[in-house]
């Protein structure tokens, strides 16, 4: 019998979206600092 | 009964789970902890809780407020080290899940520390409380991902500790805001802001705890054949913690990562002043120039560890460092000075960071590679000890060396020459231990490889 249950793709890309949606806020702010060095 | 969720055996995943969900949990740790980098953005606001616009008679100076970062990143060497064969028992849920509560209580503590204007409540809380958060939730996250990419342990390792790095570039614009949302003409906003971000990491943390598996027994990436013979430095065998802390391959690469952190260390700690100084640019490029030198650190971490998986961790080391070696010899004739060039300056410096980065990131990948999965967390919790030293001596050698110089009236622009020469003398030590690591003999591997409970096969 196999029972096995695969993990579903939409959970997956649930799961990297919330940790990624501070992540490139975090970016976005940094990326913004970091022009002011060439202005 | 809430707490048998927490249980070792509850976390193992089922058939047909992907691993894939496992660095997203490992990130969310990550990202949160690595606020740690941005409490800087308190240390002002610190100063002026009751002259609120300056200074005033019985407000916290800078250095009584700067020990609250050196108590945070003291305790996460300690706490990663004692509590790593804790970490091999109980397993990586139950670890992150205290993590995040311990994070969160710490910011509470501190919030309440701020409220009576108790300094001792603040060092307790986000120092030692929150210290322990930090190392049980580094570890953790980076011990799992190695078990469930035994085929691409640099990259996984690299996805977590990037997220160390990038969690600074988070909680920086996130303290910054929240400070500015709740100040007032009679508050600076910190305490509301401790509790508002105490809540934040709890939720998130407690997200990768929820979400976080470990292999069951047995098993491996589909298509993946573990090798049977060990090749170079790559063991086949597990090493236990006490008989790897003992190997000379523990130490030499403990050697090494400490030798890449200090030098990491001088260049952050001074890198603000050191290109105004060198290049005349006003504070506020300055600060343009951290925020680049963030970039180079957060990407590093996952460049060079992700690379380690195709050209081997020994070579991988041999490259960052003697990069390093050029990188830090040539950094002081880049000035206005010598050569004048600040895109020259500015690209060095963040290749420099690229490899401090780098050095997090691998260590955990040669570690694996030498003394196996077995006890990796415990053997990973005893080598960041590596980066508390580091964070003592890199500040201490740069500050002590550039007041030196100055004192014997050198100009501030020179001063930096003496600073950046110790670090090149640093990283030969750190090449040349690296060059000495040689595989684990047979004498320290395991006799038979039973099972540790959840967190430790």
């Amino acid at each position: 019998m196999n029972e096995e249950k695969k993990s579903s793709l939409l959970a997956i890309a649930l799961a990297w979206l919330i940790v990624c949606i501070p992540a490139a806020w975090g970016v976005y702010n940094t990326v913004l600092n970091a022009m002011k060095l060439f202005h | 009964m809430a707490f048998s969720f927490l249980a070792p055996d509850r976390a193992v995943a089922r058939p047909g789970f992907s691993r894939w969900l496992v660095p997203p949990a490992a990130l969310a740790v990550h990202l949160s902890i690595g606020q740690v980098y941005a409490f800087s953005v308190f240390k002002i606001p610190l100063t002026r809780l009751i002259g609120i616009t300056h200074s005033a008679p019985g407000d916290w100076t800078q250095p009584q407020v700067a020990w609250i970062f050196s108590f945070a990143i003291g305790v996460l060497g300690l706490s990663a080290a004692l509590f790593g064969p804790w970490l091999e028992r109980e397993g990586p849920r139950k670890a992150m899940a205290y993590a995040s509560a311990l994070f969160a209580l710490g910011f509470f503590i501190s919030s309440f520390g701020v409220h009576l204007h108790q300094l001792w409540l603040v060092y307790f809380g986000y120092g030692i409380i929150g210290g322990i958060g930090l190392g049980l939730g580094y570890s953790a996250p980076v011990a799992t991902l190695i078990r469930w990419f035994p085929d691409r342990p640099g990259l996984a390792t690299g996805m977590a500790i990037m997220g160390f790095g990038g969690g600074a570039m988070i909680g920086s614009p996130l303290g910054v805001k929240l400070m500015a949302f709740f100040r007032t003409s009679t508050n600076v906003g910190v305490e509301k802001t401790f509790l508002v971000m105490g809540a934040f990491y709890l939720c998130f943390m407690a997200f990768g705890a929820v979400l976080v598996r470990v292999p069951r027994p047995g098993w491996k990436p589909e298509g993946w054949e573990p090798k049977t013979t060990a090749s170079g430095m790559v063991t086949t065998h597990g090493v236990a913690v006490g008989p790897a802390f003992r190997t000379p391959q523990f130490w030499l690469l403990w050697i090494v990562l400490c030798m890449n952190t200090t030098a990491g260390i001088g260049i952050l700690e001074q890198a603000s002043p050191m290109i105004q100084d060198l290049f005349g640019i006003t504070a506020i490029a300055a600060g343009g120039f951290v925020g680049v030198l963030s970039l180079f650190n957060m990407a590093g971490r996952f460049f060079w560890s992700a690379v380690s998986d195709y050209i081997g961790r020994k070579p991988t080391f041999m490259i960052l460092l003697g990069l390093a070696v050029i990188g830090y010899s040539i950094l002081p004739y880049t000035s206005a000075a010598h050569m004048n060039s600040i895109g020259l300056f500015v690209l060095t410096a963040g290749i420099m960071l690229s490899i401090y980065g780098a050095g997090f990131s691998t260590a955990p990948a040669y570690l694996k590679d030498l003394f196996g999965t077995y006890n990796i967390a415990a053997i990973y919790g005893r080598l960041l000890t590596a980066w508390s030293v580091a964070g003592i001596l890199g500040p201490v050698l740069v500050n002590y060396m550039r007041e030196s110089q100055l004192k014997h009236g050198v100009d501030r622009a020179s001063a930096y020459q003496l600073v950046l020469h110790i670090m090149v003398g640093l990283l030969v030590v750190g090449f040349l231990c690296n060059l000495l690591i040689r595989a684990v003999p047979e004498k320290y591997w395991l006799k038979s490889e039973a099972p540790a409970a959840a967190g430790g096969h």
